[in-house]
C-alpha cells in the first residue's frame, strides 16, 4: 500500500484532487455568504455612525434610521470643500490613501497619528439637513498602544462642540486602554470643545491625566497613558488643516479663513 | 489513548487526556481568547467543528494519503475548515467574528487539531476520528470555559458579559483585577487546573527525570 501511494503519480493525483476539492468548498462558503457578510459589515458601520451621534437606541432600524436622518459626502481635505467626483456611498478612504494617486505619505512630524499615509478625500457624514447640519460625523484612526484604532467624532453644527466619540476597530487592552469604548468615559466627551477660543485651526482638545479642567480638556483613561495618548494625537491630527481644520473652519463663527490659508469666497459664503 | 469503545473515545480527552492540560497543546490560543467566557464559548465551538471535521476527513481518505505530503493534506483540509467557519461567523456572528478577529484564523496552527488528524484520524476509522475530535474539542473547551470563567470574574466582574462583581468603573464595589485580563494571567490559572487534576488523577503525574542525591556531609570543603 505505501508502496503504490507515494509514487509519483499518486502524490500528484491526491494532492490535486484535494486542492480542487479544498477550493470548491472555500470559494462556496464565501460566495455564498458574502453578501450577508457585507450587510454585517455595513450595519455595523451605521449603527457606530448612529451610535456617536446619538442617534442609536437597541431595536432600532437602523438602515432606515440612517437613510432618513444622516447624509454621507465626500470632502477634499485639502481644501476643505466637498467634492462631487466620489460617490461618498462606495468611497473607500482607507484604501484610497494607499494608492499614491488618491492619497499622500506622511512624514516624520506631520505624522502625529502614526498612520504614514493619509487619503486626499474623506467620507463625512452629516445629521439632519446637509446644507445647515445638526452634526458632523468625521472618521479618525490613529496608531494606539498595539495597533491602529478606528472610530467617529461625532461635532455640532458649530464645528467645535463634540458629541460624541466612539471606536469601532481597535485592538488595546481589555480592561485599560479598550475602555474607550466604556459608555462611561464616552459620556465625558459631550460639550467639549476642539478648538480654544482664539479661532485659530490649530485644535487644543486633549486628553489629560488627574482631573480635566475646562472645555478643551478630557479626562485620560486610567492605567492606559499610551492609548491616551493615542487618542490625543489622532484628534490632534485629523482636527487640524491636515485631516478635517479647513472643512470644519467653514461651520465655526469668527474663523478668519485668510489666516487659515483659505479664500475670501468662503468668507463671503458663510456671511462671516 | 485506546481506541476501544465509542466513550472513552469520546470522554477521555476531557479529564483523562486533555489536550490542554496533559498533552499541553493548544495554549497559545488559551491565552489569547479567554479574556470572556462568550468568546471562549464560540472559540470552543469553532475548534470543536474543526478538530471533528478535519479528523473525519482524513481518516476518510487516509487509506490514499501519500505519506511523503501527508502533513500538507492533513493541512489543507484543516485550513480549508477553518475558512468556512471564518466566513460563517462573520456572515451570523459578525460582533463575536470582530472580537475573536486573527484568532479563529489561528485555529489552522493549533496542535490539537493537527496533533489529532496526525495521531489518531491517519490509524483510525472514521466514525472514531470524528468522535475523537469532537472529545478533544471538548477537552480544549472546558479548560477554556474554566479559564474565561476566572478571567472574565475576576479581571472583569461579569461572567457571559453579566455583571457579578460590580466594578468601580460603573460605579460598584469591586477592583477588577487588570492582571486577569492580560494573557500572562491564563498560565497561571492553566498551571493551577493541572495542579488539580494531577490531584485527582495521581497517574497523569509524571516520574521525575532524575531523582536528587541525598545531601552529603561536605568533608574536603572545611
Amino acid at each position: 500500500m505505501a508502496q503504490s501511494n507515494n509514487s509519483i503519480k499518486k502524490i500528484l493525483t491526491v494532492a490535486f484532487a484535494l486542492c480542487i476539492v479544498c477550493s470548491i468548498i472555500v470559494s462556496t462558503a464565501a460566495v455564498a455568504l458574502r453578501s450577508k457578510q457585507q450587510f454585517n459589515a455595513e450595519l455595523d458601520r451605521k449603527t457606530n455612525i448612529l451610535n456617536v451621534a446619538q442617534l442609536y437606541e437597541p431595536g432600532m432600524d437602523v438602515n432606515a434610521t440612517f437613510e432618513s436622518q444622516i447624509t454621507p459626502r465626500v470632502v477634499d481635505l485639502r481644501s476643505g470643500e466637498y467634492s462631487e467626483t466620489h460617490d461618498p456611498d462606495t468611497y473607500n478612504a482607507f484604501e484610497a490613501s494607499r494608492d499614491p494617486a488618491s492619497g499622500r505619505t506622511l512624514s516624520g512630524d506631520q505624522d502625529i497619528a502614526g498612520l504614514s499615509r493619509q487619503e486626499n478625500y474623506s467620507t463625512v457624514y452629516l445629521v439632519g439637513d446637509p446644507d445647515d447640519p445638526e452634526q458632523i460625523i468625521v472618521p479618525i484612526r490613529g496608531q494606539g498602544l498595539w495597533g491602529l484604532m478606528r472610530g467617529f467624532l461625532s461635532v455640532k453644527g458649530d464645528g467645535n462642540t463634540i458629541v460624541g466619540i466612539t471606536y469601532y476597530e481597535h485592538s488595546e487592552t481589555p480592561g485599560l486602554g479598550a475602555e474607550v469604548n466604556n459608555p462611561r468615559w464616552q459620556a465625558q466627551w459631550e460639550g467639549k470643545e476642539i478648538y480654544d477660543e482664539q479661532g485659530d485651526l490649530a485644535p487644543a482638545i486633549s486628553l489629560v491625566k488627574g482631573g480635566a479642567s475646562g472645555e478643551t480638556e478630557v479626562d485620560a483613561l486610567s492605567g492606559a497613558t499610551l492609548t491616551s495618548n493615542g487618542v490625543t494625537n489622532m484628534l490632534q491630527f485629523w482636527l487640524s488643516p491636515e485631516g478635517f481644520g479647513d472643512y470644519l473652519a467653514k461651520f465655526r463663527d469668527g474663523v478668519s479663513r485668510a489666516d487659515a490659508q483659505g479664500t475670501d469666497v468662503e468668507l463671503e459664503s458663510q456671511g462671516a | 489513548m485506546s481506541a476501544a469503545n465509542a466513550k472513552s473515545v469520546l470522554t477521555t480527552p476531557i479529564f483523562k487526556n486533555n489536550p490542554i492540560a496533559l498533552q499541553i497543546l493548544g495554549i497559545c490560543s488559551a491565552l489569547a481568547v479567554t479574556t470572556s467566557m462568550s468568546v471562549s464559548l464560540v472559540m470552543t465551538l469553532a475548534v470543536i467543528f474543526v478538530t471533528a471535521f478535519s479528523n473525519l476527513f482524513v481518516s476518510l481518505i487516509r487509506q490514499h494519503i501519500p505519506s511523503s505530503i501527508r502533513i500538507i493534506v492533513q493541512m489543507t483540509i484543516i485550513a480549508s475548515l477553518v475558512i468556512v467557519v471564518d466566513q460563517i461567523l462573520k456572515a451570523y456572528a459578525y460582533e463575536m467574528s470582530k472580537q475573536l478577529s486573527v484568532f479563529v484564523g489561528l485555529i489552522i496552527t493549533n496542535c490539537i487539531v493537527m496533533g489529532r488528524a496526525e495521531g489518531f484520524a491517519m490509524t483510525n476509522t472514521p466514525g472514531m476520528s470524528f468522535l475523537d475530535g469532537i472529545g478533544n474539542g471538548i477537552g480544549y473547551g472546558f479548560i477554556l470555559m474554566t479559564v474565561g470563567f476566572f478571567r472574565e470574574l475576576l479581571g472583569a466582574g461579569s461572567v457571559f458579559g453579566f455583571t457579578v462583581l460590580h466594578p468601580v468603573q460603573d460605579g460598584g464595589w469591586y477592583v477588577p483585577n487588570g492582571l486577569l485580563l492580560l494573557p500572562p494571567s491564563a498560565f497561571f490559572i492553566i498551571g493551577l487546573i493541572i495542579w488539580v487534576l494531577r490531584s485527582v488523577n495521581p497517574e497523569q503525574v509524571e516520574e521525575n527525570e532524575f531523582t536528587m542525591k541525598e545531601n552529603t556531609q561536605p568533608k574536603e570543603a572545611v
